[in-house]
């Protein structure tokens, strides 16, 4: 009989990954669609555009072919998929190389910071969004609510600004600005991501801070702790072992989804401390309108949350049993 | 049955009932000062926000210019308040966008099932960008202007409104009112606008009020990049891009407008939390 059950269990299991694959594979769909339309809305010639007012008509005729643009719009699509598909995101206009070469020339400050800002804001918002709930309504409490509510009200521009205000232009512990320089050891580089991180790290530990109190709330109150408690096993115990082990899995997802959308804060925070990573590099694509490029930063930031979202809800399946797609 | 229609979320006195609490009483008034504060400005400041005086560049502080002056001379409270005029209007235009996008989907999506799962899956596809990432790639293909700007955050946040819009429909499109609506042959858009859309408002105003601080946010974060509104017209944001140059010799012309994004933010923030505590009573009890 138990072989029965584990058997109906394994299939529900495999039926609700195969919908959830199917569900994730739609969503990626759309997001190829959504970004390939986006150039198309732009008014006028995008090669054009992208050319400036002193280019020429062979100059404009010229781009137009080499983007494709000569095509009718299906043909265009179809192409673009076909490379997508093949991992080519195209060719980036001003830097004359591959898209995804001048993503992953780029990627290593970007990935350095969002770990450090995601370490910086787990390590901030657990324990103060766990003591929170726990002494919940006490003057922590309020401060904690109220600190998390101000830090997602900073534009993390500003704040980052006045960091360099204060350690670097007057403390002097910091450079104000880049990555160290092309011959800069490790160490070096690293040392320059340090107020970049704190900044977006403070940003996002609001969020993480909010989410994990909500959640601590909702299992605090839950008989399986009341019942850790009544056996008398130690506040610590019970707090740990039991109620942030259940509240664990949305502070999770949360946080994954913040690692995600740090992506999106690293844009501003890299320009304001001149970091040559992803972010400054979509930055100046845009102001030169440089769309394969731009195209190619969407589809790598939002293929990457569509699976970083994937790869929760899948967590989820195997963590909670009673969780269905 | 228009007792039924009438309950939910639609209760008397929404204003008072969030004035009862302290914070969002408190994030209300500031909003509404910081509306009227821009709004008159000309008659507040004797300055104008463009008027250039070289001489007074870069001063600090002071009795005569409480904001001290900018890289031009000009007066930074005035620049503070102008921008806010702007600022403002762009995060409150982006709500009436994005609401009314979404508040389309949302109900298509919530009312008709067939409609239900290619719409979602369009809102879960929106929403895989990040806000800042897509506004600046939609503001790159349509151009720098105010109004593309509302419109490419409008896109970024119709599909939150959409997702609330979505939810509630799905259960008032079960209530009885609803299919008595139907039984008695009412024509589909007037059920969903007189008995759908009536009753999915409150939970539109709270995500509303999140948006309208986010909107604000994401502004500035696009005019300081400088792919926003035209440099020339003053934002908050545009100003602190300014005041970045100067940060050694002149800070305050970054703190100022700095601190007039985190006070309207913060304070919309406060009434958003104050609407949902007040909607969603389980909420307000953990809180």
């Amino acid at each position: 009989m138990s072989t029965s059950f584990d058997g109906d269990f394994q299939s529900i299991m495999i039926r609700s990954a195969l919908n959830r694959i199917f569900g994730m594979l739609v969503v990626m769909a759309l997001v190829v669609t959504i970004v390939f339309v986006i150039v198309r809305v732009t008014p006028g010639d995008p090669a054009a555009v992208m050319l400036g007012p002193d280019a020429t008509a062979a100059d404009i005729a010229s781009l137009r072919q080499r983007l494709g643009l000569d095509a009718s719009i299906p043909e265009q699509f179809v192409s673009y998929v076909g490379g997508v598909l093949r991992g080519d995101f195209g060719q980036s206009i001003f830097l004359n190389m591959p898209v995804t070469s001048a993503l992953m020339q780029r990627a290593e400050p970007t990935f350095f910071l969002t770990i450090f800002s995601l370490a910086i804001a787990t390590l901030i918002a657990l324990p103060v969004g766990v003591l929170s709930a726990y002494w919940r309504g006490s003057v922590f409490d309020q401060a904690a609510t109220a600190l998390a509510m101000f830090a997602a009200s900073i534009p993390s521009f500003w704040l980052g600004l006045i960091f360099m205000q204060v350690f670097a232009v007057q403390l002097g512990w910091f450079d104000t600005s880049g990555y160290g320089g092309p011959g800069a050891s490790f160490g070096e580089r690293m040392h320059h991501l340090v107020l970049p991180a704190v900044t977006l790290g403070l940003i996002s530990s609001a969020l993480i801070t909010r989410f994990t109190r909500a959640s601590m709330l909702d299992v605090l109150n839950d008989d399986y702790v009341r019942t850790a408690r009544s056996k008398g096993m130690s506040e610590w115990r019970v707090v740990v072992k039991h109620a942030l082990k259940n509240a664990l899995i949305p502070i999770l997802t949360v946080i994954g989804l913040t690692a995600a959308l740090l992506v999106s804060g690293a844009i501003v925070t890299e320009t304001v401390f001149g970091l040559p990573g992803v972010g400054s590099l979509i930055v100046s694509a845009v102001l030169r309108r440089d769309y394969p490029l731009i195209q190619g930063a969407l589809l790598v930031v939002a293929g990457l949350y569509v699976l970083v979202n994937f790869i929760i809800d899948m967590l989820y399946l195997v963590v909670d049993p009673r969780v269905r797609y | 049955m228009a007792a039924i229609a009438q309950s939910g979320f639609r209760e008397p006195n929404l204003l008072m009932k969030i004035a009862s609490r302290p914070t969002a009483l408190i994030g209300l008034l500031v909003i509404v000062a910081m509306i009227v504060l821009a709004l008159l400005a000309p008659l507040i400041s004797p300055y104008d926000p463009a008027q250039l005086a070289v001489r007074d560049r870069l001063q600090g502080p002071s009795w005569q210019h409480l904001f001290g002056t900018d890289d031009l001379g000009r007066d930074v409270l005035t620049r503070v308040l102008y921008s806010g005029r702007t600022s403002i209007t762009v995060g409150f235009a982006v709500v009436i966008f994005s609401s009314i996008i979404g508040v389309f989907l949302g109900l298509m999506a919530g009312f008709f099932r067939r409609l239900d799962t290619p719409v979602s899956r369009l809102i879960d596809a929106m929403m895989a960008f990040p806000d800042i990432l897509l506004a600046i790639a939609l503001v790159a293909a349509l151009g720098a202007s105010a109004t593309n700007v509302v419109i490419a955050l409008g896109v970024v946040y119709a599909p939150r409104l959409a997702r609330v819009v979505r939810a509630s429909t799905l259960v008032i499109r079960e209530l009885p009112y609803v299919e008595a609506a139907r039984a008695l042959g009412v024509p589909t858009h007037v059920t969903l606008v007189r008995h759908v859309l009536r009753n999915v408002t409150s939970p539109l105003l709270v995500q509303a009020t999140f948006i309208f601080a986010n909107a604000i946010l994401a502004e500035a974060g696009l005019s300081f990049l400088g792919v926003g509104i035209s440099p020339d017209i003053p934002t908050w944001g545009t100003m602190i891009s300014v005041g970045r140059q100067y940060l050694d010799q002149a800070p305050w012309i970054m703190w100022f407008p700095g601190g007039a994004i985190i006070i309207t933010v913060l304070s919309l923030q406060l009434v958003g939390d104050g609407l949902r505590d007040f909607l969603d009573p389980r909420l307000a009890k953990d809180v």
